[in-house]
């Protein structure tokens, strides 16, 4: 059953693209670490780490696609989850520097001991172990979106208003965490990781390794997805996207199919977030703005909505192009963004990948007409 | 929020209760009312299994709200409604009521648009239902079996791969017929099925809905009166959220109750 499962859905495209996707993920840390640094195929140290963080923006964008494309949840606040699952691998670092802080506390992270805590709160613990923290990073935006999920599914609360909640959700996390005695780091977040599982953080062979998870984890959420695009579920879940009442008189509970891809989707989201955190060395609550999450929903937007390889495509164009242009022309990229989304909107509402399969459509039909 | 919410989540539950009633369903004292307007009004029915019935009325005479009431979709005020001597439906969600044994054509035929016309019917076919196990089961050869046969009987055969977005109005009735069917229900509810078709399309469905009667219960609202005349079924007139008149065609058209809620005073 399990074979048929993550076989079936993969049609041949994705298999190549995942294979893409390991090949990335190999080659790269690969060039890095094997080539002389006077070699034209040399990878930079930091061209390394931007492949890495790209690729986490991409298991995001891959995330949103699930509900928004397949599941018809235009969700505006999946950054929180990636940012939780951050947060989780942020308080595992933390607890890792140990006595190397500024302050030299064992127990205490630094921003503690400068707050004045007196001993670490009953939510730190358990996090200075692997074992603890790697679960949680799955469990606490599986969580949340459980329970945001059961009460919205199941109120039957849709659309806009739906997409208001999650904004509204990030929102508050935002707020939440940017408070001192949360016992978050509050405004300044985590930083100054140092070991990560035992290895420095900012050792070449560490990034190297995490810019391979990163692909590794983006290989396995593409065909985890797929599998459940082409099974029957999936042709549920379509199918409740389109016509959810439909559904319901047909016999299936909607709310119980859109809550399990909710929480596969966050679930995903926060590995990519605890993924993301070690390699650009901090988290602060400005990763939960309500922007990030819009971001993320333009980057599918922009890839091709419904499709699977579409966001993966979006978010490194999106990101490529944002990296390059505030470094470049800082006072452009706004516009160029607000650009992006206007001729996505008219003239790509299928995304790149869309445009793709219409251009081969159309040399499709000349070569009928020719023949 | 809405009112609608789900009761209970195991469809055999209610199985092993003594029948309360021979009928397959029965409708008792239902009183619906939005915001103090009365949709239905201490209205009562009874549907035989096998019965084919007609249900005519004027606008707002309440024919829809019956049908949410039936589906789950709307909760009565007050009232019972039980399905098949056991289930009372005014407890259950769509879903499960579905499962229970009770298909609904819309007027507007809903097919799914992104799927194939094979997909549509698989989706509808009775039985798996359970989001788990959907994720690894392949169709059985029974399942395939029962959509092969159902194709032929729609004649939708060669559009079988074909996406549900590009039928024809016709085809889509076809189809949504065809969903019915793989649904393989104890009662149909078919709301106006003929509405915005031609009068040789009236008598074909007028035909089809026979023919399906023969192994299912069928309740139709129409308003097309030689429609409901090329049925020839029992016939219960609503108005004002009540029923106010059942028999024959020709006997509540005879009705001087009947004439003056469709001619006015």
């Amino acid at each position: 059953m399990m074979t048929r499962f993550l076989w079936t859905g993969m049609g041949r495209n994705l298999r190549l693209f995942v294979l893409l996707v390991l090949a990335v993920g190999i080659v790269v840390p690969a060039l890095n670490l094997l080539m002389p640094k006077t070699s034209p195929f040399y990878v930079p140290a930091y061209a390394l780490q931007l492949i890495g963080k790209y690729l986490c923006y991409a298991s995001l964008a891959l995330a949103v696609d699930l509900v928004w494309g397949f599941c018809g949840i235009l969700t505006l606040g999946h950054a929180a989850f990636f940012a939780l699952g951050g947060y989780c691998m942020g308080m595992y670092l933390m607890r890792q520097i140990g006595a190397r802080g500024v302050y030299g506390n064992p127990i205490l992270p630094d921003f503690m001991v400068f707050l004045n805590y007196p001993e670490l709160p009953w939510f730190w613990h358990g996090f200075n172990h692997f074992w603890f923290a790697a679960p949680m990073v799955v469990i606490v935006p599986g969580v949340l979106a459980l329970a945001l999920g059961w009460f919205a599914f199941r109120s039957r609360v849709t659309g806009v208003y739906l997409s208001i909640i999650t904004q509204a959700m990030t929102f508050a996390l935002l707020l939440a965490f940017f408070r001192n005695d949360m016992g978050f780091g509050g405004n300044n977040g985590m930083t100054d990781f140092k070991d990560i599982l035992g290895y420095s953080v900012q050792a070449d062979t560490t990034r190297a390794v995490l810019c391979f998870a990163s692909a590794l984890a983006l290989a396995i959420f593409l065909i985890i997805s797929g599998a459940i695009i082409g099974s029957r579920f999936g042709t549920a879940l379509i199918a409740v996207r389109d016509a959810e009442s439909r559904m319901r008189f047909l016999g299936y509970r909607a709310e119980t199919y859109k809550l399990f891809v909710f929480v596969l989707s966050a679930a995903m989201a926060g590995i990519a977030g605890a993924l993301y955190v070690p390699q650009v060395g901090i988290i602060n609550p400005s990763e939960f703005a309500p922007g990030n999450s819009i971001e993320a929903v333009l980057w599918v937007a922009v890839g091709g909505r419904g499709t699977l390889i579409g966001p993966v495509i979006g978010a490194f164009i999106v990101n490529f192009a944002k990296t390059y242009l505030t470094g470049a022309l800082p006072e452009v990229w706004l516009f160029a963004l607000g650009a992006l989304f206007i001729v996505v909107t008219l003239f790509l509402p299928k995304g790149i990948v869309g445009l793709w399969a219409q251009i081969r459509a159309r040399n499709l039909a000349k070569k009928a007409t020719a023949a | 929020m809405t009112t609608a919410q789900p009761v209970s989540h195991q469809p055999t539950a209610h199985t092993t209760a003594h029948r309360t009633t021979s009928a397959l369903l029965y409708l008792s004292g239902v009183t619906v009312s939005f915001d103090g307007f009365k949709a239905l009004n201490n209205l009562s029915l009874l549907i035989e299994p096998g019965e084919m019935r007609a249900i005519i009325g004027p606008n707002g005479a309440g024919k829809t709200t019956m049908m949410d009431v039936i589906t789950g979709k709307t909760r009565p005020d007050e009232g019972q409604v039980v399905f098949d001597g056991q289930a009372d439906l005014t407890k259950l969600d769509e879903a499960h009521i579905a499962t229970l044994g009770i298909g609904r054509k819309f007027q507007k035929p809903t097919v799914f648009e992104s799927h194939t016309v094979r997909d549509n019917l698989l989706l509808a076919l009775a039985g798996m239902r359970s989001w788990y196990k959907l994720l690894g089961a392949a169709p059985t050869k029974a399942e395939n079996d029962r959509l092969a046969e159902i194709l032929s009987i729609i004649r939708m055969e060669a559009q079988q791969h074909m996406l549900g977005a590009r039928l024809s109005h016709g085809q889509k009735q076809w189809l949504e017929i065809g969903m019915l069917l793989a649904q393989n229900p104890k009662l149909m509810l078919v709301d106006e099925p003929v509405a915005g078709m031609t009068d040789v399309e009236t008598e074909t469905t007028a035909q089809v809905l026979r023919e399906v009667n023969k192994s299912h219960s069928v309740v139709v609202v129409e308003h097309d009166m030689s429609f409901v005349r090329a049925l020839g079924v029992k016939v219960t007139v609503l108005h004002e959220g009540s029923m106010l008149a059942e028999g024959s065609l020709d006997q509540v058209s005879a009705d001087p109750r009947v004439v003056e809620v469709y001619l006015g005073r």
